[in-house]
């Protein structure tokens, strides 16, 4: 069970991207986040593992805390969020299978991530869910070697070898082309249901989400305006959560995008990474 | 179309600007002619129309290279070609710490150690490696190992700076995933920093190697062991086959140590 309350995000350009956001995702839920660009939808998620720091508010994962952590103890609670990004993150020069090892860097020490000396458990979950996500054959090729949905299968597959309690998906199909997107997609909420594996799932096509939500989410300006089953996302609602013509809401996207941006690099600085 | 309304002429500048320009040109060629005159002032011309001849009479006493001279001349080459070597590998060894250090994205302090880094960096590119082999000469004395700590020293700044740029431009998306893993630090370094600038990093230490080669080749001239020493000795006593000898093999090193980097540089590629 994951638990927000009224969370606050304000950039130090003074741009609100968060306001007042409250919301519980429990088990097993597959939660769709709707919304234009700028709405706050990734700054959302990025606040979830606190690579975005939220300005005030609370977040709680399995009644734990996630606000408020000290180094270690963040790092801790970040194996446990497995997160999946639109232009899939991968380390290109690595291998598939170094890739998807590296979602295990939270739980090995450095000397055996270094060395690529994996525990056996570690390599047996690591082919399992290669074969899971079909690239059994291509885990010793290097990660720029295959396409784009191959990648993003890859992506899911070091997400999962976290073992994660929740699932952070950013735009998992922005990249993809209309079939690999609903292949992705059908994996992504297959995994969820065989794990009972909650998700939060920022998705900007409305038709995608509509056909593999549970639970849509429309976030405006920072502020949910709508909550409910998909089912209830009718015109009125849409135009509701996108507006008819909003071309304010559009410029502050590219803004709030740029803001997001410059505050993770000087988060990045900070710890030194 | 209402084409009796528009204007039929067009200029790239305004008058004013054009004007300035041209003034400018004139500024520049005026300057130049007056530099000559200086230059020109204390000149005696008949060694310059004498330079043909004198060129001509240096050119003969030079050839024929004495050829006998070149087994004389293979330890002092393998000297020279150890000598950029081993100074390269010292230098990459200084250099990388120094890049973590002073770039943006991976140093520990921005306040205190950036700075020392790049300090470090500058001052290294600052003093040329025949300099630094003059002070290590008269610190050590004279040698191999004085060239080869004068070739490392120099190497330092320039593989740290071109190193700790691409530092800074690898790609943040990757570094921001493998942070949500919850690695650590000296993880993050390993799997996400690392791999990205690893074909920057030999390319830029097989072209400083290529670089030292020429370098080292100079620096038995003030004391510090290799071909150079040869080149000095050959020059003290006007033995201008030898010399032309000695600079033909430092041509052949050359040219073969340009080969080697450009296969290195293509292969990581």
């Amino acid at each position: 069970m994951l638990e927000l309350n009224s969370l606050q995000k304000t950039y130090r350009t003074g741009d609100k991207a968060l306001n007042d956001v409250t919301l519980s995702v429990p088990e097993g839920q597959i939660v769709g986040l709707i919304g234009p660009s700028g709405a706050g939808k990734s700054t959302l998620i990025r606040c979830i593992n606190r690579l975005v720091e939220p300005t005030s508010g609370s977040i709680t994962l399995s009644g734990r805390p996630i606000t408020g952590l000290g180094h270690r103890e963040l790092r801790a609670m970040r194996r446990r969020i497995g997160m999946i990004f639109q232009e899939y993150a991968l380390v290109e020069r690595l291998t598939v299978m170094e890739n998807v090892l590296s979602g295990r860097l939270g739980y090995v020490g450095f000397w055996t991530s270094f060395t690529r000396r994996y525990g056996a458990d570690d390599i047996s979950r690591a082919y399992h869910l290669l074969d899971r996500v079909g690239l059994m054959d291509h885990a010793d090729k290097r990660a720029d070697a295959l396409s784009g949905g191959q990648r993003q299968r890859v992506g899911i597959a070091r997400a999962l070898a976290q073992e994660p309690e929740l699932l952070l998906v950013d735009e998992p199909t922005a990249s993809l082309d209309p079939k690999t997107s609903r292949q992705i997609m059908r994996l992504l909420t297959g995994i969820c249901a065989e794990h009972g594996l909650p998700a939060i799932v920022n998705i900007h096509d409305v038709p995608l989400a509509q056909q593999f939500m549970q639970r849509i989410v429309g976030l405006r300006a920072g502020q949910i305006v709508f909550d409910g089953a998909p089912s209830a996302l009718t015109e009125d609602v849409l135009s509701e959560i996108y507006g008819a013509e909003d071309w304010h809401a559009m410029r502050r996207g590219a803004e709030e995008d740029r803001a997001a941006e410059a505050d993770s690099v000087a988060h990045l600085e900070r710890i030194g990474a | 179309m209402t084409d009796a309304s528009h204007r039929d002429t067009w200029r790239r500048h305004t008058q004013r600007q054009g004007l300035t320009i041209w003034l400018a040109w004139l500024g520049l060629v005026a300057l130049t002619v007056w530099c000559w005159q200086i230059m020109t002032r204390d000149t005696i011309w008949f060694f310059v129309t004498d330079a043909p001849t004198q060129a001509a009479d240096i050119g003969s006493r030079m050839w024929p290279p004495r050829l006998s001279y070149l087994p004389e001349l293979l330890w002092p080459l393998w000297d020279t070609l150890n000598m950029a070597t081993l100074g390269t590998m010292l230098g990459i060894l200084m250099a990388v710490p120094v890049a973590f250090l002073a770039a943006r994205n991976t140093t520990p302090s921005a306040l205190v150690l950036r700075p020392a880094a790049l300090f470090v960096i500058v001052a290294s590119r600052s003093i040329n490696s025949l300099i630094w082999a003059l002070l290590l000469v008269a610190i050590m004395g004279p040698g191999l190992l004085a060239g080869v700590i004068a070739i490392g020293l120099r190497s330092v700044g320039f593989i740290g700076k071109l190193l700790y740029e691409a530092i800074e431009e690898v790609d943040s998306v990757p570094v921001e995933a493998v942070i949500a893993t919850g690695a650590g630090r000296a993880q993050v370094l390993d799997y996400a920093i690392v791999p990205q600038v690893l074909p920057a990093f030999w390319g830029i230490s097989v072209f400083r190697w290529d670089i030292n080669i020429r370098e080292s080749a100079i620096l038995g001239l003030v004391g510090a062991g290799g071909l150079g020493l040869k080149l000095q000795s050959s020059l003290n006593v006007l033995a201008w086959p030898q010399v032309t000898m000695i600079l033909l093999v430092i041509l052949a090193t050359v040219v073969v140590s340009e080969w080697v980097s450009a296969r290195v540089r293509k292969a990581i590629i």
